[in-house]
Formats: C-alpha cells, structure tokens, sequence
C-alpha cells in the first residue's frame, strides 16, 4: 500500500523553516555543560598570563622592577613594553585610525591601563606574579571631563601625537582633540532656525556604560613554531577581520593565522576590538612556544575593554507652532578616552550616528560630533545597537518629547504628524540615508489601541490631581527607526575590509546539509534560524541542516556578528546561496524528468512537471543525482558560495510604549507596564525573536535605570565589579509585553531587517520618556540618565514633591 | 604550596584528589576534574554562573575552596541528567527556550533544581526571588521563569506517575 500522500502544509511543516518557532539546535550541548567556550580550552603545556595594570589614571613609568615576580618558582617570563619594541609590537592600530598601547609605553593614561604581563604555569601562580611586579609611576594631572580636555592649557594627554595636526578624520586643532566629523547641511538647517516661529534646545548626556557579557574576554594562542602556524581561540564577534589584524601585526602569513570563535558567552559589542590580552597572549605564545591562556576577570573587563556611550549632546528642533517640525541641529562631544578605538565603519567616525533624524519627515538637518581624548578606558563600541544609532535615537525621541511639552501637545499626535509617511519610502533623510520601507502610523494606533492610551493618560491626570496619590506615574512613548546591517561596502569598510558576509552551502548526497558562515552567534541561535532560511530556500528540513561560524579556516570571509547585521547581510548570503543551489537543482532535475527547465515549478520541497502532479523530483532526489548523473556539461556537486554585499542598510522601526509609577517617598520606579512592537520584518523564527527582544529590553532597562561607570576626579572607576554595576537579577526585571507588524525590507532578499538590537535601542529613550513624563506636570523636560531610586529621589526633593 | 587530599562523591561517583589548599572549587572542577559545564563570570559571587549543588545547597563555587568539599556530596550540571535523561529543569529550559548564549545556563539549571527540590511549587515571585543570585544577560528571564514553571508541573506528574 502506498503511504498517504502527505498534504502541502504537512510538507511545509516538515521543513520547519521560515515562521516556524522551532526549538534551537544549540541547546542540547549548552543544557547539559557541553558548550565550548574559551576558558574550557585546555592544550598540552598550556601556560596563563596575567596583567599587571596601573592603579593611575595619568602618570609616568619611572621604573619597573621584575625581579620578585621572576623569582617565583612557576614564572616563566615577565614583559614589558620595552621587550615589545624590538618586535614593534608596544604599539597597535585602533578600528579607528589611531594607535593604542598594547603595554603601557613610558605613561600611563587610563586606570587599569596594561603595564606589563606575567606568563605562569597556572592562573594562581601568575596572579601571584601581578602582584610581585613592582612598578614606580610618576603622577601626572587626569583629565575626565572631555569639556576641560579643550580647554586651552588641558594637560596634554597624547604625547606620542605631538605635533600632529592631522588625524584619521580630518583636522585636529587641540592636543586633546581627535576629529570633528559633520552630516548634514548647515547652512539649511540655519536658516530653518532662523525663520521657525518655535525652536527648542535641550542638553543630555548619555553615560558611558559597559557592554558586561557574562563571560568575560579572553583566548587561547598557540604557536607551533615547527610549523610556522598560530591557532588562537578567541572570544571574538569578528574572527576575519581579527584573523587579517594578527597577521598584519605578526608578519605570520594570514593562511597560517587560524582564529576560532567558540561558544561565545554573550558579546553585545563588548568582543568586537582586538584587546592588549589577546595580543600579548599570541606574542608570548610565539616567544614562548607554548599554548598560552588568557582570562581576564570581572574587574579587568568593565575596567579597560570596550565601553560604549559617553555622549555629551545638544540638540535643537525647529517647528511650527502646531507642532510641524523643520529643522534639527545637534552638536556633541564624545569621550573617546585616551586612545581612538571605536568600532565603526572606517569612514564614519561617529557611526551611523546621522540617523539621528529618526523616524520623522525632517526637511533639514545637520549634527556635528567632536572626539575627545580623556583620561579613561579606550573604546566606544555598539552596545546591543547599530553604530552610535542607540545615542542618536535617544536624541530625537528626546528632542520630541521636549517639543511637545513645549506645545502642549500629545507625545502620540506630534508623533503622528511629523512621521514619514507609508506612501513615502523610499524615503531619504535630510542626512542622506534611504529608508527601505516602513508604516510608522499603523504600528502606533496598534500600540495605542493595545495599551488603551486614553485610559491611561486620563488616569495620569486624575493621579496627578490627587494630592494624596502616593506615586507619580508617567507614560513613556518611543517611535524608533533603526539603521542596521551595516553595509553597503561602497561606503562601510573595516580597516579596508567591504562590509560584505558570505555563506557557502553543501548539500550531501542522501539530502542533509551544512552551511558554513562568516558570522559568528553568541547567543542569537543563527545555527537555528539560518538553517531555516535554508530549508525554506532549498525544501531540506531544518534539523538536518548544520550551521558552522567562527572558524576561519573552515569558514568564508566575513566581517562578523555586531551591528545587527547577521540577518541583514549574512542572512541574505544564505538565501543567495541557497538560490545558486536552487538553480543548478532546477537543471538537474530537468534533465531527470527529461523536461526543459522552464516546465517545472517549484513547490516547497521538489521541482514538479506543471500540468503532471506525479512527476516531481525532491531536493533529496536531486541531491543524490547531483553526485552521480548531472546532465551533461554540468559539474558533479551541490554546493555554492556567496559573498553578499548588500544595496543598502536595512531600517527596522518599533513602537514602544511604558508606564512607570514613582514612589513619591522613595523614589523608586515600578515598571508597570512596557509593551514592545517590533517590525523586523520578515520574520524567521518568532520565538527567537520573542527572547532576543525580552533580552533586549532588559538590558535597555539596566542602561536607563541603573547602570553607570562614575569617574573621580582622580581617574578612579568608581564602579567596576558586579556588586556596584547594575545587571538587573529576575527580581527588578519587568514582564514584557511584545507584539509587531510586518514590512519586509524591499531589498533583502528573504525581506528581513534584523532584530535583536531594536529592543535596547528602543527602550532606553522609553523607560526615559515616561520617568520624565512622571514629572512633566511639573515643568521638567528631561533628566539625565541612570534613573535609580537615588538620584530620582533627589529630583523628587528638587522638585518640591510632598508625599 | 600545601597540597591536601579530598574525597567527595561527584556526580554520584566517589573520587579522590590531591588539590592544593587555596584552589577555588570552580577550578577543581574544571581543571582538575575537566567539568567545564560551571562557568566563570565575576569574583564576587555575584553572577552565579559557577552555582552547584553541595549536600542539597546552592552554592557559587567561585567562592568556595575545593578542600572545603572534603566529605562532601557535590553536583555539578554534567550530573542532572541520569541513564542519559534529561532532567525536567533541562527539558523545560530547551522547551520554554530560557536560554540563549548558555553561559549562565549550567548555573541557572542548578539553582532551579534546587530551587524545585526545596519549592515543588512555587509562585512566580517565589521563582522569581530563588533564581536573584543568577545574573543572566540574555533572556530577561522571562522564559527561565516559565521554564521553571513548567519543570514544576513536569516534575510534579513524575511524582504522581510513581506514586
């Protein structure tokens, strides 16, 4: 008896492809204590290095004294930079043009700053060398407020710059100064000013906060000087490009540099920069010819590995009187710290920063971002966001709200009548970008319809009447565009590298299959949602299709996972593959039906004869022909290869709405309610996406409610370890509310936008809005960020606020 | 450096080593015992991705010496699943999707069996509360809450099937 012939959506189902909320293909190994990540490499002969670092924030190295720490049994060598120079390796090229320290070079410049490095035979032993080095240090004035850095007679940090009046970016006119980088069109948004019968200006700072995965960063380098080869495991979002910087630096050939990427615990941005520890660790592996590990701890990583933020911003609107707005102007100054090291495209200096005109119909524009060399940590990445997009964000929904309080006019209604309109997109931004696609006014009546908005801001107004109300409540509204998926190579590179991403697929003979990836997860389950990209693509079943990332000996060239761009650019290599694949599947199955090509249709699993139900051939069918009967003239085989470079960025937009609820006498803040619309698009896997937007808006709640990393006026961060920097526990994290509309990327070819980044970018504006809402009654139109219970308890007092 | 034996049942089987005094109990197990499944993420007892089980407690072992667990009866996440079975705890992280890079996970899966062991039943605030010594950056906790709701009801009806 014949089996029974299986229905479309049987079919369908059985792929488990794109739409499906399947459960991932990751968790089995990380369930059971089976992830590989890099600490858990262990390599015969292996060694540990440890850092010693400065405890001054500026200062001088008048003397350094190994001696003790080598008469230690189990040290098997110390160094300095001293013994870096002869291999010109004391000093290394930033992302951003500049050059870093690898070991600290005669000064000292940020606290924590690398010094020297121990390499013992086990983690004790070489933290008992840190502790034995001595160092002499010479105190030199600290500068941390990146304002005073431009005052005329600053101390001067960069000494190592002297006399360079021309840096990566364009014209340095102060010893402290790094670039001056403009979008936009002065002169139009001037005169917008000059003639708008309303402008508003308002002054924020966004603090600089720390990206903090749970696991810190670290590798394992091994050399084997037989060979010639070097293995490093690295905990890396962009194993390429780090694979082509440590050839660079070493003079190994890059065919011999293997980089692996394990198992990565997290990275947020925070693994994207190649760190002194992973440099040092492969020059004492080269020296030393052993395998060397080095695991930074808590401490060390919120102290000196990237931080992003610290955004000093002013911005200004310009509008008609019923709230039409006509022009924007921004002008910031960033704390870069004491070396440029951002990660952005080596053309934008301040990201991608210019999409600061959000998601509104702004006819001019223009900001200007001045980079400033302090006395703190290097770095200023992408934390869980798009290149400098979440600062940019925060700024426009912040300009926004202040116009509309300015007004008198609701945050939904200024909203609605300044954004870009459906029937508009394309659309192009007064700074030049090309929004894809968008429906910004259908997804805000969903949310306000969703949360009953009326209601709520009637039930504002009666609390706000009643003088007995214990709390102050406050609704926050946040309408986001995101720019992601960066990019297009015409204009995004790193250190010369196009911002492309690539896949190859195979596809074996008995029908399973595996893809191999420039990218590399940590954490977002691309070895789930790739696959189904390519089941739907290809008819092959998700769970019979491996996804592989992060080596680059096995993998494509790819610049990696950061920026949201795993969908977008990545994503689109595999659909692209898979479409290469398809084609040269539709041929041979042509020649096995003894049709021509164009009779065939193609339906969720197989090629069918149109007008012949019965003569079809599967992808399994095909898969197996491929390696034993492909028609002639065709090579045996089933694979491809593609480099994506992608048309444009992709523009994801959400809706985000919050109400909070402050206790009049304490200041704290209960999160009431947060409901979250997304529109990423295409969207591949809706329980993935669910727990990367829950994921999302939790650390977008730590930014906005708590975290911080405060100076003294000495250079010392005030808050380095877990106990002082805020990740909120099961305890003060809210219950999400999430829900989305869809509006496919044009573009992309599966019309995905990305989306794991949405939700912090997004949140943060919208946990600010409704703390400031709480108090707009009272005339305040914004407070700077982190809002804790303290420091909104001292607005409370400011305010006057009676319990 | 002073080196002591210790004995302690892991995992179920009984073991015998020579550590040194002041090595850290998350050392033992990874170095020594080549158990990576806890992990390390701050020195201060903090985040909890190193929690295991000794003698029916939660316990972070980046804060606890090895020699400390002489006499001991520890388990660590390699040890949940039994005759190759996962634990309901791990069923329902998979299932509920309460996990993301996996980092925190191991630690995450130990608080909650012990938390189950203790609470058959608890509340979400209950859960909630239990599971404040683990720091996750991924998931919101959203889902490991529901997963640890969920491993409650799995946990529940085994109990009930055996009766």
């Amino acid at each position: 008896m014949n089996a029974p012939v299986k229905t479309l959506e049987e079919r369908k189902s059985e792929l488990q492809g794109m739409g499906d909320s399947r459960l991932r293909k990751e968790d089995a190994r990380f369930i059971q204590g089976k992830g590989q990540y890099c600490d858990d490499i262990k390599l015969p002969g292996m060694l540990h290095m440890d850092i010693v670092r400065s405890p001054v924030a500026h200062g001088r190295i008048k003397k350094i004294n190994k001696d003790p720490a080598m008469a230690i049994p189990g040290v098997h060598a110390v160094l300095t930079a001293d013994d870096l120079k002869p291999l010109n390796l004391h000093w290394m090229p930033t992302l951003a043009g500049d050059v870093a320290a690898v070991l600290a070079d005669e000064k000292v410049h940020f606290q924590m700053q690398e010094v020297a490095i121990v390499i013992a035979d086990d983690r004790y032993i070489a933290a008992d060398a840190v502790e034995a080095v001595e160092v002499e240090y010479e105190e030199l004035p600290v500068v941390i407020d990146p304002y005073k850095a431009l005052e005329p007679d600053a101390p001067v940090l960069r000494e190592d710059l002297a006399g360079k009046t021309e840096g990566a970016h364009g014209p340095r006119d102060h010893h402290n100064h790094i670039f001056t980088w403009e979008a936009g069109d002065k002169s139009a948004a001037d005169d917008a000013f000059a003639n708008a019968p309303v402008t508003v200006s308002q002054h924020m700072h966004y603090p600089r906060v720390h990206p903090c995965p749970l696991e810190t960063c670290g590798c394992v380098a091994s050399f084997d000087p037989v060979k010639g080869e070097l293995t490093t495991w690295m905990t890396s979002q962009a194993p390429h490009v780090v694979r082509t910087v440590v050839s660079m630096l070493s003079g190994v050939p890059e065919s011999k540099v293997r980089i692996i990427s394990p198992d990565i615990g997290g990275g947020f941005g925070n693994k994207v920069g190649v760190y002194p520890g992973y440099v040092c660790a492969i020059v004492s592996s080269i020296v030393l010819g052993r395998p060397v590990k080095w695991s930074e701890d808590r401490i060390e990583n919120i102290s000196t590995t990237a931080f992003a933020r610290d955004y000093h911003m002013d911005g200004h609107l310009a509008a008609t009187e019923d709230g039409k707005i006509l022009g924007l102007k921004v002008d910031v100054v960033a704390d870069h710290g004491a070396f440029d090291a951002c990660a952005d495209p080596t053309k934008f200096p301040a990201g991608l920063f210019h999409i600061c005109s959000g998601s509104y119909d702004i006819p001019s524009a223009h900001c200007s971002v001045k980079g400033v060399y302090t006395n703190k940590a290097p770095g200023g990445v992408a934390y869980r966001c798009s290149f400098r997009v979440t600062e940019a964000v925060y700024l426009i929904e912040r300009m926004v709200d202040v116009l509309a309080q300015k007004l008198n006019m609701d945050k939904a209604e200024i909203r609605k009548k300044n954004f870009i309109r459906k029937e508009q997109f394309p659309y192009t931004s007064a700074f030049g970008f090309e929004y894809d696609s968008g429906d910004y006014h259908t997804a805000l009546e969903k949310v306000l319809d969703a949360v009953d908005y009326k209601a709520l801001r009637a039930e504002q107004e009666q609390k706000r009447n009643d003088p007995n109300c214990p709390t102050l409540m406050g609704i926050g509204l946040v309408t986001f565009t995101e720019v992601v998926g960066a990019g297009p190579s015409k204009i995004c590179d790193i250190l010369g590298v196009g911002m492309f991403d690539s896949c190859e697929i195979r596809i074996h003979p008995t029908g399973s299959a595996i893809a191999r990836m420039g990218t590399i997860t940590q954490g977002q389950g691309h070895q789930t949602t790739y696959a189904q990209i390519i089941a739907s693509e290809l008819g092959i079943p998700s769970e019979v299709i491996q996804v592989e990332e992060g080596d680059t000996s096995t993998a494509p060239y790819g610049l990696g996972t950061y920026g949201s761009r795993s969908t977008p650019v990545a994503g689109a290599a595999i659909a692209m593959a898979a479409r290469k694949i398809h084609a040269k599947a539709r041929k041979i199955a042509a020649h096995l039906l003894e049709v021509a090509e164009g009779d065939l249709d193609w339906e969720i699993d197989r090629f069918k004869v149109r007008g012949n139900e019965e003569q079809f051939k599967t992808m399994a069918d095909i898969a197996w022909a491929a390696y034993n009967q492909p028609p002639e003239g065709l090579e045996p085989g089933l694979e491809a290869v593609h480099y994506y470079d992608p048309p444009n960025f992709t523009y994801p937009f959400g809706i985000y709405l919050c109400v909070v609820d402050i206790d009049k006498g304490t200041g704290e803040s209960s999160i009431r309610r947060f409901y979250a619309l997304d529109d990423c698009g295409t969207r591949i896997n809706p329980m993935i996406i669910d727990g990367q937007i829950h994921g999302g808006l939790t650390e977008g709640f730590a930014v906005a409610m708590g975290q911080q990393m405060p100076f003294d006026e000495q250079g010392n961060l005030m808050g380095n370890t877990l106990m002082d920097y805020f990740l909120p526990t099961a305890v003060e994290t809210p219950t999400w509310e999430t829900d989305y509309t869809v509006t496919p990327s044009p573009h992309h070819p599966i019309g995905a936008k990305g989306v794991a980044e949405s939700p912090h970018v997004g949140s943060i504006p919208t946990f600010n809005s409704a703390v400031v809402d709480a108090f707009a009654h009272l005339g305040v139109t914004h407070i700077d960020m982190p809002h804790t219970s303290y420091r909104v308890w001292k607005k409370l007092k400011e305010e006057g606020v009676q319990l | 450096m002073a080196k002591q034996i210790v004995k302690m049942n892991l995992n179920g089987q009984e073991i015998e080593q020579l550590v040194d005094s002041r090595t850290l109990l998350v050392h033992f197990l990874r170095e020594q015992m080549n158990l990576t499944g806890a992990h390390i993420g701050c020195e201060t007892s903090q985040c909890g991705v190193c929690t295991v089980d000794i003698d029916g407690e939660s316990v972070k072992s980046c804060t606890h010496l090895a020699v400390q667990c002489d006499g001991c009866e520890v388990k660590t996440v390699e040890g949940l699943a039994e005759g190759g079975v996962l634990h309901a705890v791990q069923e329902a992280f998979y299932e509920e999707h309460g996990l993301q890079c996996g980092y925190c996970t191991p630690g995450m899966l130990m608080t909650s069996y012990r938390l189950l062991q203790d609470n058959p039943n608890p509340t979400e605030d209950e859960i909630r509360i239990g599971l404040s010594g683990n720091l996750c950056r991924c998931t919101g906790y959203q889902n490991i809450v529901k997963a640890v709701k969920s491993a409650a009801v799995k946990l529940q009806q085994k109990e009930s099937a055996t009766a």
